[in-house]
C-alpha cells in the first residue's frame, strides 16, 4: 500500500468511544447437491464441470429446493435460540456483477427462515458475552472469478475475467447479529469469541466443516464508534471477507483505532465496504456506498414458500446436540479444571480427542496430562495439529492403561509414545520390541536399593535422621541403575522401609 | 393518485443499466404511471385482510432430496458462451482503471 492510514492508539480510542458492531458470517453448507438444483457441491472439480440449466440461469430452467439445505437452516436458527418461520419465501436480489449468470442471487429477504435469536459467547477468561442474532436465512453461493492481466490477480487494472460455475448455487446460510453494543474495550475479543462460538456449533450440528481457510465460512465486520454515553450509533464500515478468527479480531481493533483518528480529528466516516490485508493487519477502501444498495428485491416466483410444520421443528429441536458451551461447561466441572485451562485445551484443539481417549477407557486427568503435555509437545516442534498426529485417542488410553496397571511409568510411557508417533506400532508393539517394562522383580530392585543406600550413605544416614524428602536422591539413583525402568513409587517404599523410616 | 416522476424513471433505468434518452424517459414515465394506476384500482377492492399474493398456486414445501444428479459437461455448459478461456466464461473488464 502507498497510503498510510491515521490511527490513534487503542487506548485513547476507546477512552473517547463506544464501539458498535453487527457481525455477518456466511456459513457454505456441506450438503451433497446444491440449494436449487442436483449438481455437484464437491470442490476442487474441473472448471464448469457442476452446473446446469437452474444454477446457469438458463431459460425456462426451474429451481427445486434442497430438503436437506432447508433442514439444516432450521438446525442453525434452533442452535442460535430463534423463532423458525411459519411461512417464508425466498427472493430475488438483483444486481449486475458475472458472478451469477442469472443476474440476481435467490436469497430470503423480509421473510427469514430464522430469526431473533442470541449465541452466548465465552471469553478468554470465561466471562460470558450474549451475542444477539437478527436473522439467519437461506441463499446460494456465487461464482469464481479468475481476474487477468493485471498485476497480481487483482480485479483493478484487469483486462478481462473468467468465470467458473462449479460455487454458484452452493447454498449459504448468512447468520446476522443486532448491533453489539456494550462489548467497549473487549469488543475485538467478543468478535472473535462469536466467530469461533459459531464455528463450533457449526461443526456440532453437522451441517458444515465451517473452515475458514477454505471459505467454508466467511465474515464481514461493520463497525461504527459514537462517543461515550451517546445512544446514536455513528457511521459504520464494513469489512468485508475476513477469513480467519485471528483476522476478526485485527479487523475490528483497526477499525476502531481508525475511525477514532478520523473522528477526533473532526472528520467524519464514509460509509463504504473495505478490504482486510492479512499481511498489514489493515483495511483499505473498497466500494463507497453513496446510495443505499437498491437490489429491487421481489418475492422469487420460481420457488413456492417454504411452510416448515411444526412438528418437523420441534422434531429438528429434540435431535439437536449438545451445544458446545454446555458441553465445554459440563466437561469443566467434570474434569474440575479452570476456565483457563479449558481456553488452552480449545486453543490447542484437544477437547474432541481427550474425550475420546476417555471413552475409550483412559482417566480424565491422565487423557488431559498426555495430550496437552507430551503430544502438544511433539505436535508443535514437527508443526502438526494435534489430529494429525500418527496417534490414536485409542492408543493414547491403552498407554494411560498400562500406566495404571504399574507396567510402564511416566518415563517409559513417553518412549511408547515416541515408538508409536515414529510408526514403530501400537502401544503393545512398542513395549515389546523396544523392551519397555517396569522392573518389578523385587530381588533385583531390593539389589538396586541396597547398591544406592551404600553409596550414598551421607543421604541415607539423613532419611533415617527424618529427612524423607531426601529419599528423591536415591529413588534417582535406582532409577538410574535401573535405566528408568524402575516403579519409583515402589522404589520410594523400599528405600523407606530399609532405612527404618515411615514413609 | 401522484404521477411517477421522471427522476424514479432514470433511477430505475439506471439500475437496470438500461441508456434512455431524455425524451424516452417522459415517455415511460406516462407510460408506468398508466400502468400503475391501473394495477393499484386493485387496492381498491383489497383490504387489509387480503394478503398480497405472489404465487398464484397454493403450494408450500416443494423440495427435492439431496441426492446429485448429472450436470451438464464443460462443452454444454459453455455453448453458449460468447467467449471462453480455460474452460471459463470470459466476460469484458469489470472495473476499469483506477
Amino acid at each position: 500500500m502507498t497510503t498510510t492510514t491515521d490511527l490513534v492508539s487503542y487506548e485513547d480510542a476507546l477512552a473517547s468511544y463506544d464501539p458498535v458492531m453487527g457481525l455477518e458470517v456466511h456459513v457454505e453448507l456441506g450438503t451433497k447437491t446444491k440449494m436449487f438444483c442436483g449438481c455437484s457441491t464437491a470442490l476442487g472439480a474441473d472448471p464448469n464441470t457442476q452446473t446446469c440449466p437452474v444454477c446457469l440461469g438458463l431459460p425456462g430452467a426451474l429451481p427445486v429446493v434442497n430438503a436437506t439445505g432447508v433442514e439444516s437452516a432450521i438446525k442453525i436458527g434452533l442452535a442460535l435460540n430463534c423463532e423458525i418461520a411459519e411461512w417464508c419465501r425466498f427472493a430475488r436480489k438483483n444486481y449486475f456483477y458475472p458472478d451469477m449468470p442469472k443476474n440476481f442471487q435467490t436469497s430470503q429477504y423480509d421473510e427469514p427462515i430464522a430469526f431473533d435469536g442470541y449465541l452466548d459467547v465465552q471469553l478468554e477468561d470465561g466471562e460470558v458475552f450474549r451475542v444477539e442474532i437478527e436473522r439467519a436465512h437461506m441463499e446460494e453461493d456465487t461464482g469464481k472469478s479468475t481476474h487477468v492481466g493485471g498485476a497480481t490477480g487483482r480485479i483493478h487494472g484487469a483486462s478481462h475475467s473468467l468465470l467458473d460455475y462449479n460455487r454458484a448455487g452452493i447454498p449459504l446460510i448468512e447468520i446476522v447479529t443486532k448491533p453489539i453494543v456494550g462489548a467497549g474495550e473487549r469488543a475485538p475479543e467478543v468478535a472473535k469469541a462469536y466467530v469461533r462460538e459459531l464455528r463450533e456449533l457449526i461443526r456440532a450440528l453437522g451441517v458444515s466443516e465451517a473452515r475458514m481457510e477454505m471459505g467454508q465460512m466467511r465474515c464481514d465486520v461493520n463497525l461504527s464508534l459514537m462517543p461515550k454515553g451517546a445512544d446514536t450509533f455513528g457511521t459504520r464500515s464494513e469489512t468485508k471477507n475476513v477469513n480467519s478468527l485471528r483476522s476478526v479480531e485485527r479487523a475490528a481493533r483497526f477499525e476502531i483505532q481508525r475511525h477514532a483518528a478520523v473522528l477526533s480529528s473532526g472528520g467524519t466516516i464514509v460509509q463504504e465496504t473495505r478490504h482486510f490485508h492479512e499481511d498489514t493487519g489493515s483495511t483499505t477502501s473498497g466500494r463507497v456506498k453513496e446510495e443505499a444498495e437498491d437490489y429491487r428485491y421481489f418475492p422469487e416466483p420460481d420457488l413456492v414458500p417454504v411452510a416448515p410444520a411444526r412438528e418437523w421443528v420441534e422434531e429438528l429441536r429434540a435431535g439437536l446436540p449438545e451445544l458446545p458451551l454446555v458441553r465445554r461447561n459440563r466437561l469443566r466441572e467434570e474434569w474440575g479444571i479452570s476456565a483457563t485451562d479449558m481456553q488452552a485445551i480449545l486453543n490447542a484443539g484437544a477437547l474432541d480427542l481427550i474425550v475420546a481417549t476417555i471413552d475409550a477407557g483412559a482417566d480424565a486427568a491422565s487423557a488431559r496430562k498426555w495430550w496437552m503435555g507430551e503430544l502438544a509437545r511433539s505436535a508443535n516442534e514437527s508443526g502438526k495439529a494435534l489430529d494429525e498426529l500418527a496417534i490414536t485417542p485409542a492408543q493414547v488410553a491403552r498407554v494411560t492403561e498400562l500406566v495404571a496397571k504399574g507396567d510402564l511409568n511416566d518415563k517409559l510411557a513417553r518412549q511408547v509414545i515416541e515408538g508409536v508417533l515414529a510408526g514403530e506400532g501400537t502401544p503393545d508393539e512398542v513395549v515389546e520390541k523396544r523392551g519397555l517394562k517396569v522392573v518389578s522383580d523385587e530381588g533385583a530392585l531390593t539389589a538396586a536399593v541396597d547398591e544406592a543406600i551404600a553409596g550414598n550413605p551421607a543421604v541415607a544416614d539423613k532419611i533415617r535422621g527424618g529427612k524423607v524428602a531426601a529419599a528423591g536422591a536415591l529413588v534417582g539413583a535406582v532409577m538410574k541403575a535401573t535405566r528408568g525402568q524402575a516403579d519409583a513409587a515402589r522404589v520410594k517404599e523400599l528405600i523407606l522401609q530399609k532405612l527404618g523410616v515411615e514413609g | 393518485m401522484p404521477g411517477i416522476t421522471r427522476e424514479e424513471v432514470a433511477h430505475l433505468a439506471r439500475l437496470a443499466r438500461l441508456e434512455l434518452k431524455p425524451e424516452e424517459l417522459d415517455h415511460f414515465a406516462g407510460q408506468l404511471d398508466d400502468i400503475i394506476g391501473a394495477v393499484a384500482r386493485v387496492s381498491e377492492v383489497a383490504d387489509q385482510d387480503v394478503p398480497p399474493t405472489s404465487h398464484p398456486l397454493p403450494l408450500t414445501n416443494v423440495m427435492r432430496a439431496d441426492e446429485v444428479r448429472p450436470s451438464l459437461t464443460p462443452e454444454q455448459a459453455l455453448s453458449g458462451a460468447p467467449a471462453q478461456e480455460q474452460q471459463r466464461f470470459k466476460v469484458p473488464q469489470i472495473l476499469g482503471e483506477e
